[in-house]
């Protein structure tokens, strides 16, 4: 079970939001699926995953990439010709 | 070759598409000059590409996905980016910022999702074919809600380049389109390597529908018609599967134990992923502006909470809280050898049989506003789900109606195998028709 102050805690973490009145409903979804989720405790097993997949590697070399103002033009705000994000300190 | 291009004016009564192209430019090939509709996560140069989601509301993509130039260079015109369930999740098309797609068979039902505004334009005659992308049902499950033909294929064939990722090992793009000689010849067009998608491997697809099933081995797993699949549904789909019969199948009943835990494999599988791949939808490189003046954490809370819908915002949460320091084990750890042994029931049965069949839905299409509750919504999936953990090929064709809405018949095949799938849903296509 996931309390309101845990479902509040991972809406923080995931930075999505959440405000009280959403609070209760969310909780009460998000515990009707997690107890849903239990069933996986009866997979039995630790069986290792197998990938049928390998790494797939390539010279390092320079290619053309889009010309700077066309990745630009989708940035809300940008300075000097650099995207403008918000303050990290 | 440029210079040509059609009119493209539908009359979109049932909120199919989010963009059209009023004229839209094509060049020469085998799909010159025809109608191809591009489901919204599909990136497209220069048209705008929204996933159905308000942090993408303007968003205009500078480059093509792969598929798109691969469409492009076929000759295709394409005519606009179709509705569907926010970033993928849904089942219904409901799940869209700007409306729900309505199901041109019934307008008071949902045309299934999320690739719901492809099927709802293919179904509503508005386009020959279009493209939809599966990550749990999403391409299979409107097709058989709207009564068309959609090909899931084996994950790897078709590249991902240039999709807007919502659950990434999960995830295909696929043709959609009225009969499966359209599905083929769109498939035809999209298969093959890429070398910007990891995961992209050298099959290219060159077939052309055979029918003839003389022979063909077809397991039927019990878990398909068992509780929870709509008697009316079952019905339909067993008379499907006995004109295969007629024709030179031999029908083998098998099981996939596995089901029993492969929906919440599923949904645990991609709610991580969603919550790792949607972290970039933050209003900085693009979406409406994060505030500058804000603290990162609080300008990013604030754009993805005004941004996100409601069930995307829970996905995200789902996955965050299956991620976090102490849950790991118990979920995705768990999910993952759940999945291993989804793959290992498909592997055990395919070495007795050629393909397997089924449902593809449980149900008809629902009427709008009837899967309000997100679990009872996910629990839809049920049928759809397996193929995609195994990653396996799958193609829904429409088999008959009940309660007068079409039901699909699902043809599950091996890895690689979408040739045989496509003809076996051909066979039957041509049988009825």
């Amino acid at each position: 079970m996931a309390t309101e102050q845990e479902v509040r805690h991972i809406a923080e973490l995931a930075d999505v939001g959440i405000n009280t009145e959403e609070l209760a409903t969310f909780t009460h979804q998000f515990n009707a699926i997690l107890d849903y989720f239990d069933i996986l405790d009866r997979v039995s097993g630790d069986t290792a995953v197998t990938r049928d997949r390998y790494n797939v590697m390539r010279e390092d070399e320079i290619e053309p990439s889009l010309p700077q103002e066309e990745v630009l033009r989708n940035a809300a705000a940008q300075e000097d010709g650099f995207i403008k994000a918000p303050r990290v300190m | 070759m440029a210079g040509h291009e059609i009119t493209f004016e539908p009359d979109d009564r049932y909120n199919a598409f989010l963009t059209t192209c009023r004229k839209a430019p094509h060049g020469q090939g085998k799909l010159a000059g025809i109608a191809v509709a591009v489901k919204d996560n599909i990136s497209t140069k220069g048209i705008e590409t929204t996933c159905a989601s308000k942090i993408l509301k303007g968003y205009i993509p500078p480059y093509d996905a792969h598929v798109v130039e691969l469409l492009r260079q076929s000759g295709a015109a394409i005519v606009g980016k179709t509705n569907m369930d926010e970033f993928g999740m849904g089942t219904t098309t409901e799940n869209s910022a700007f409306g729900p797609t309505l199901n041109p068979y019934d307008t008071g039902r949902v045309p299934g999702g999320s690739s719901g505004g492809s099927a709802a334009a293919i179904a509503g005659g508005m386009v020959r074919m279009a493209l939809g992308t599966d990550t749990g049902g999403s391409i299979r499950c409107p097709a058989a809600f709207c009564g068309i033909v959609g090909l899931k294929p084996t994950y790897g064939r078709v590249s991902r380049f240039g999709l807007i990722a919502y659950a990434n090992s999960l995830e295909q793009i696929g043709p959609m389109g009225k009969t499966v000689t359209d599905v083929s010849t769109l498939m035809g067009v999209i298969a093959g390597h890429d070398r910007r998608d990891s995961t992209s491997h050298t099959k290219p697809y060159t077939h052309t529908p055979r029918a003839g099933i003389k022979g063909l081995k077809i397991g039927i797993p019990q878990e398909y018609f068992g509780a929870g699949v709509d008697p009316q549904v079952a019905a339909v789909v067993n008379k499907a599967i006995g004109r295969l019969g007629e024709l030179g199948a031999t029908t083998v009943p098998c099981s996939i134990p596995s089901m029993e835990y492969a929906l919440a494999a599923y949904y645990v599988t991609c709610t991580c992923e969603a919550s790792s791949n949607l972290a970039r939808f933050d209003g900085v490189r693009y979406g409406p502006a994060a505030d500058t003046k804000k603290s990162w954490h609080e300008a990013f809370r604030d754009v993805r909470r005004a941004g996100f819908g409601t069930e995307v915002r829970r996905r995200i949460m789902l996955g965050t809280y299956a991620l976090s320091s102490g849950y790991y084990g118990k979920y995705y750890a768990k999910a993952q050898i759940a999945r291993e042994n989804v793959k290992k029931d498909f592997a055990r049965i395919f070495s007795e049989v050629d393909v397997i069949a089924g449902p593809t839905m449980p149900t008809i299409a629902f009427q709008l506003g009837e899967k309000s509750d997100p679990l009872s919504m996910y629990l839809s999936d049920i049928l759809t789900v397996p193929v995609n953990l195994a990653g396996i090929p799958a193609i829904s064709v429409p088999c008959g109606k009940a309660a007068g809405m079409p039901v699909g018949l699902q043809i599950m095949g091996r890895p690689w195998e979408d040739e045989r799938v496509i003809d076996v849903a051909y066979t039957y296509e041509q049988a009825v028709t």
